[in-house]
């Protein structure tokens, strides 16, 4: 059911402007794989590119290759509408849809599609959804509420809920918990070692404990100068990562020492 | 310790520092100032126009200039320099707020005083046939109802245009050369005169009917929504670009197509706006009078047939009747329809700007953030 990812070459382009360069990795399937490094180098770029929301944005191209179980994403024959289905994401900000409830927003992702749910179905999928992001004690009495009447964590961990609903087999979180508080966040990442069962996981994350912690595999992404695209320094094992890295910038960047 | 450091660091920054302590208090002008110069200057005008033996023209003139005059004066003398300035301009600024509101509550005013008289049921359940043009009796029903008839047609035909280019032009057209030129002829039609869209209307109907002079309430309808087009392009425009692209981005991401995030998420979260800037729009257009001058003619009974025969709408009604107000005989009933139908266009106008108001509060995203 997971799905593994296999990139190749990958350039991203805003327009005429370079974001990041040559990108190579591989993520197997139930895995987490994290990625770090600082802020401009690339990293949500390279996520969103991932599931094609990167050609969302006007302009915006890849060139390279990404490879999802055997099936090339940027082939002509591919639907990204489809894509976005089996790959699933969680936004750096909270953006819960201003128009629906919170058990609304949960459902988006049937309701917008015009997927008919029955009643106990739905029920139970935003119940499942609700728990597993940390959420349902919170908002259970209080289901028909605005989602946007929502404290910040609490629509981010809406928003994860959202994403996880539709079951998508793999599923990418840009810094999903950079607006939660420790408790939130480790049920976060108890919910991101749950789904590691049964789905394949990306998160971008500037916490380095974080990604010390939930991670298998670990990728870098740097910047060479100011200016330039940004590009994949080294990806390894976590493990390897935070206690041996082959890159001496990966050790500078882990350890704190950096710039 | 740090504190006072801190506090006498600062009182020597002070300049003209008399002393040691920081002084923040100053002298204030009483809470109802404004209101004690404004009777003060209102007596001064009174008495200086009584003096000069002037009318009330000149009585409020005089208290104007004595209000702005003494009002910042009375300031600097107790509150110093800052708080006068900021007086003066408080005082031009109500100053031209009632200048501004002045021509709009007087006409409201002699509207609704020589008209409201006139405005009964019969005025409103009565057409103008049989002995009403002899100034007997005689109404405004079938203006109302055509009035009412060509605006629906014009909503019917300018709102689903104006929607669908306004989408186009924010969801696909972005940067593209056809959007571009698509914004720019919007412009060109934001500009054109309401009489040249009558005759639009007129030449467009001479070549459909083959009548020299095509007299119908679609061509109207044509008329009227041409102008609306333009402002309920720009409108929507507006409300669309409000949409944060992060709700389209989530909605993309759940694997939704565009064209249904659009339909079930862009629209619904800009409904409010899209709303009500439509029904301004209709608003607008529904007190035009040149374009169905020029179309849909005058009729003296209720036509409801939009593609037979001339209608009579209230604008129309107002301008020919108003060149009935000085025949000798019945001049003076005529100039009581005149106002009678110019409170009734006004009250039409205006639920329609309040519609706007709630439909906008009632579609509003049920949210205080
Ligand atoms: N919509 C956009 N249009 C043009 N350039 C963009 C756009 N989004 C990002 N960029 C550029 O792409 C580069 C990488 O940005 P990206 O958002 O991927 O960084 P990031 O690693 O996620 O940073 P952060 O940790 O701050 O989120 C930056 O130089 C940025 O300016
Ligand atoms: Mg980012």
């Amino acid at each position: 059911m997971a799905k593994s990812i296999e990139v190749k070459d990958l350039d991203i382009y805003y327009g005429n402007f370079l974001a990041v360069e040559g990108v190579n990795v591989g993520i197997k399937a139930r895995s987490v794989t994290a990625f770090i490094g600082p802020s401009g180098c690339g990293k949500s770029t390279v996520l969103r590119s991932l599931n094609r929301m990167h050609e969302v944005i006007p302009g915006a191209r890849v060139e390279g290759e990404v490879v999802v179980d055997g099936q090339s994403l940027y082939d002509s024959s591919v639907d990204p509408v489809a894509v976005r289905r089996e790959i699933g994401m969680v936004f750096q900000r909270p953006n819960p849809f201003p128009t629906m409830s919170i058990y609304e927003n949960v459902l988006a992702g049937n309701r917008l599609n015009a997927k008919k749910l029955k009643k106990a179905d739905a029920d139970a999928t935003v119940e499942r959804a609700l728990k597993s992001a940390n959420l349902w004690n919170e908002v259970k009495d209080r289901l028909n509420k605005p989602g946007m009447d929502l404290s910040g964590g609490q629509q981010q961990r809406l928003c994860i809920a959202r994403a996880i609903a539709v079951r998508p087999q793999v599923l990418l979180m840009d810094e999903p918990c950079s607006a939660l508080d420790p408790i939130s966040t480790s049920a976060i990442e108890d919910l991101i070692h749950e789904l590691k069962t049964e789905y394949t996981i990306v998160i971008v994350t500037h916490n380095m404990q974080q990604a010390a912690r939930v991670s298998d595999d670990t990728g870098f992404f740097n910047l060479k100068a100011v200016g330039e695209p940004g590009r994949l320094m080294e990806f390894n094992s976590t493990n390897k990562m935070f206690s041996n890295p082959d890159n001496e910038s990966t050790e500078a960047y882990v350890s704190g020492r950096f710039g | 310790m740090t504190q006072s450091t801190k506090t006498r660091t600062r009182t020597v920054a002070v300049p003209e520092g008399n002393g040691h302590h920081l002084s923040v208090s100053a002298g204030k002008l009483p809470r109802n100032a404004a209101l004690l110069t404004a009777a003060f200057s209102t007596a001064v005008g009174i008495v200086l126009g009584l003096i000069l033996g002037s009318g009330l023209t000149l009585m409020a003139f005089l208290g104007w200039v004595v209000f702005v005059v003494a009002y910042p004066v009375w300031a600097l003398s107790i509150e110093g320099r800052r708080k006068a300035t900021d007086r003066t301009v408080q005082a031009l600024a109500w100053s031209i707020f009632v200048l501004a509101m002045a021509p709009l509550v007087s006409l409201v005013y002699t509207v609704v005083l020589k008209g409201g008289p006139v405005v009964t049921p019969d005025f409103l359940s009565r057409d103008m046939t049989g002995f009403a043009s002899l100034g007997q009796g005689g109404g405004i029903y079938h203006a109302i109802m055509g009035t009412i008839m060509v605006t629906a047609i014009a909503a019917i035909i300018a709102v689903p245009i104006g929607v669908f280019t306004a989408v186009y032009l924010v969801e696909y057209g972005a940067g593209r050369r056809l959007a571009q030129s698509i914004t720019f002829l919007v412009d060109v039609m934001t500009g054109i005169p309401s009489i040249v869209a009558g005759l639009f209307a007129v030449a467009l109907f001479i070549v459909i009917t083959g009548d020299p002079l095509p007299r119908l309430g679609i061509g109207g309808g044509v008329a009227l929504a041409l102008l609306m087009i333009p402002t309920v392009i720009r409108s929507v425009e507006e409300m669309l670009k409000l949409v944060p692209n992060d709700l389209r981005e989530a909605s993309y991401a759940l694997g939704v197509p565009k064209w249904r995030t659009i339909v079930k998420v862009v629209l619904p979260t800009s409904v409010a706006g899209i709303v009500t800037g439509i029904t301004l729009a209709i608003a607008r257009v529904a007190g035009e009078t040149a374009p169905l001058l020029l179309i849909v003619g005058t009729y003296p009974e209720a036509n409801w047939s939009p593609f037979d025969g001339a209608v009579q709408t209230l604008p129309v009604f107002i301008y020919t009747s108003l060149a009935a107000t000085s025949d000798v005989k019945y001049g003076d009933i005529w100039t009581d329809r005149v106002w009678g139908a110019a409170l009734v266009l006004i009250i039409i106008v205006m639920a329609l700007n309040l519609i706007a108001r709630v439909i906008g509060n009632v579609f509003a995203p049920k949210s205080g953030r």
